[in-house]
């Protein structure tokens, strides 16, 4: 079979971090960073005796989730025993969800690189505890162990095989990440591990409706390396398919130093988890007051917010879909606005322009950014009411970046104001025009479409000798009618 | 008997149960025994009973997110039998 004569399906499993202070069965603390194994405890250890308790925020935040994924929660659901053994596993088990997961069904909107859009259906969602962490080259001959992220609690988000390709899968989990940023349920760091994904893979002949054999790809833990090791596992498989052999059902992991995946040996024996319901814990039951309540306090989410900068802002789809794509920004975005008399489209663009590669420059998030909304406002207004020309903006911008002063006071003290004196600029420009008589003559002698170009350098003459003061329309139209007279 | 020692073999590793060869027989026999004793459960109709996660009829309270735990990690360590700079120590595991 030729190439392009393969469908590629992929389902994702999603692991998102809680952000909640204590773990999902104890109050040891959760936070990233912490001592090895100072944050581990006889409930984490799975010392003999103890008993788990669940962690009402973490079951508030899986219910928000499940909401604004249009899921349906569970009014009864139950924690199961997911048995296998591994050193960072310290009870031999993981406590899961298996047969009654709180949320299932559900789906998120991804926008595709033609701008459509399409719906991924979600399976479940289930509440489940981390495991800790193994740490390899530290000591000779030995793995060292640190359990202070057992227990954690976390959502497993599964979608149903609705994905076509490497970036679709992409664009899923970035779309997931959006949304559990706005419900403000995890932190999302991928460097620490908050939100990382397995990806299921197969192929099938095109127009085939069975799935293919698949295999797991674990532990992607960003973007870019989902996004190359789901291609290159696509292509692993359609080399294999392609000569005829079959595809082996396999967990293998992903190696950004090679870009390769290989198969997980510790996983070689088909998964067995023999779930068992976990006789320590009672089911989980919700009554319907507590999830109602849970719905009026969602916040207002991405496409919603999205479609509300489109419409009400007057933006185009791209800014809106960027601006919304992170609650802060979107916040920070409609601060500015809100303080800037409604003037939304210089906003959109000093903050997507200059201030996103500020922020970039210098590695900083819009939450650490020195400039805020209303400071940036400040600008944007006197640039609106034309006080000053765009370019000095950038000059002011740069100023108030390295500051705290307010737009207005660098304005003054730099003596930026735009000259909107006709006069001024016009004497201005009848010195430029006579100390370049060879270039006005030679406008003079040129058809229209080649004295778009030479005005440009007269242009560019003024607003020099106004050191970026005078109205660049202003000074347009002044030497048109000069040179043209 | 139900199984094939092959199997027995199998629930042995998932277990982490060191059988001998020569014990297989012996655990096949038990084992088989046992799922004799679910075969006879199996013969009562269920169709109409919830399945049943816990005995009790109470569901689970939920806890506030607090920290209510203080670290014992030298406590927990001396109980371990190999550690290093706060680390539990287990022989080497590679991915």
């Amino acid at each position: 079979m030729r190439q392009g004569q393969w469908e590629t399906v992929i389902g994702l499993e999603i692991h998102v971090q809680l952000a909640t202070r204590s773990k999902l069965f104890s109050g040891a603390p959760t936070a990233f960073g912490a001592e090895p194994n100072v944050q581990a405890c006889a409930i984490d250890l799975g010392l003999p005796g103890v008993l788990p308790t669940i962690n009402g925020e973490a079951v508030k935040m899986a219910v928000k989730f499940g909401l604004a994924a249009g899921a349906t929660i569970a009014r009864h659901s139950v924690f199961a025993r997911k048995n296998y053994f591994y050193p960072d596993l310290p009870k031999g088990y993981q406590i899961s969800q298996y047969e009654l997961p709180i949320v299932s069904g559900g789906g998120i909107e991804i926008e595709l690189d033609d701008g459509a859009r399409k719906r991924i259906n979600l399976i479940r969602a289930h509440l489940e505890e981390d495991a800790g962490k193994s740490v390899h080259d530290a000591f000779q001959a030995m793995s060292g162990i640190d359990l202070n992220r057992a227990g954690t609690p976390l959502i497993e988000i599964v979608t149903a095989p609705d994905l076509r390709s490497a970036r679709e899968a992409v664009a899923c989990m970035r779309k997931v990440h959006t949304l559990i940023r706005y419900l403000g349920i995890s932190d999302g760091n991928m460097q620490e591990g908050s939100f990382r994904c397995d990806a299921n893979v197969s192929l099938r002949p095109a127009g085939s409706t069975t799935l293919g054999t698949r295999t797991e790809t674990k532990n992607l833990n960003s973007f870019r390396f989902t996004e190359l090791a789901i291609e290159h596992e696509i292509e692993r498989q359609r080399e294999l398919l392609e000569v005829g052999q079959a595809i082996t059902q396999e967990t293998r992991l992903y190696d950004p130093e090679r870009n390769e995946t290989r198969p997980m040996r510790s996983k070689e024996e088909a998964n067995d988890y023999r779930y068992f319901p976990d006789p320590d814990l009672l089911p989980l039951e919700l009554d319907p007051e507590t999830i109602e309540t849970i719905r009026r306090d969602l916040p207002e989410l991405p496409d919603a917010r999205c479609g509300r900068f489109l419409r009400d802002y007057g933006l185009s789809p791209a800014d809106s879909q960027q601006l919304a794509g992170a609650r802060e920004l979107a916040d920070y975005f409609e601060a500015a606005v809100a303080a800037a008399s409604g003037e939304a489209k210089l906003a959109a663009n000093w903050i997507m322009g200059e201030l996103t590669a500020a922020l970039n420059r210098n590695n900083l998030g819009i939450g650490q950014c020195p400039i805020d909304a209303a400071r940036l406002a400040g600008l944007i207004l006197r640039i609106r009411d034309r006080t000053i020309t765009g370019k000095a903006g950038k000059e002011v911008f740069d100023a108030m970046w390295e500051s705290d002063l307010e737009a207005d006071a660098i304005i003054e003290s730099r003596g930026l104001r735009q000259v909107t004196d006709t006069g001024e600029i016009a004497a201005m420009v009848a010195e430029t025009v006579a100390a370049n008589p060879a270039q006005a003559e030679q406008y003079r002698n040129s058809p229209a479409e080649k004295r778009v170009k030479l005005i440009g350098y007269f242009v560019g003459q003024v607003m020099k000798k106004s050191r970026g003061k005078a109205d660049p329309q202003q000074v347009n139209d002044l030497l048109r009618s000069l040179l043209e007279k | 008997m139900a199984f094939e020692n092959e199997q027995i073999a199998g629930i042995a590793r998932l277990a982490r149960l060191g059988l001998r060869e020569s014990e297989l027989t012996a655990y096949n026999r038990d084992l088989s025994r046992i799922l004799e004793m679910i075969e006879a459960i199996r013969g009562v109709d269920a169709a109409t009973i919830e399945p049943l996660a816990h005995p009790l009829e109470i569901s689970a309270r939920l806890r506030a997110d607090k920290i209510t735990e203080t670290d014992q990690r030298d406590k927990f360590l001396a109980i371990a039998p190999s550690t290093s700079a706060g680390y539990y120590l287990v022989p080497k595991v590679i991915e």
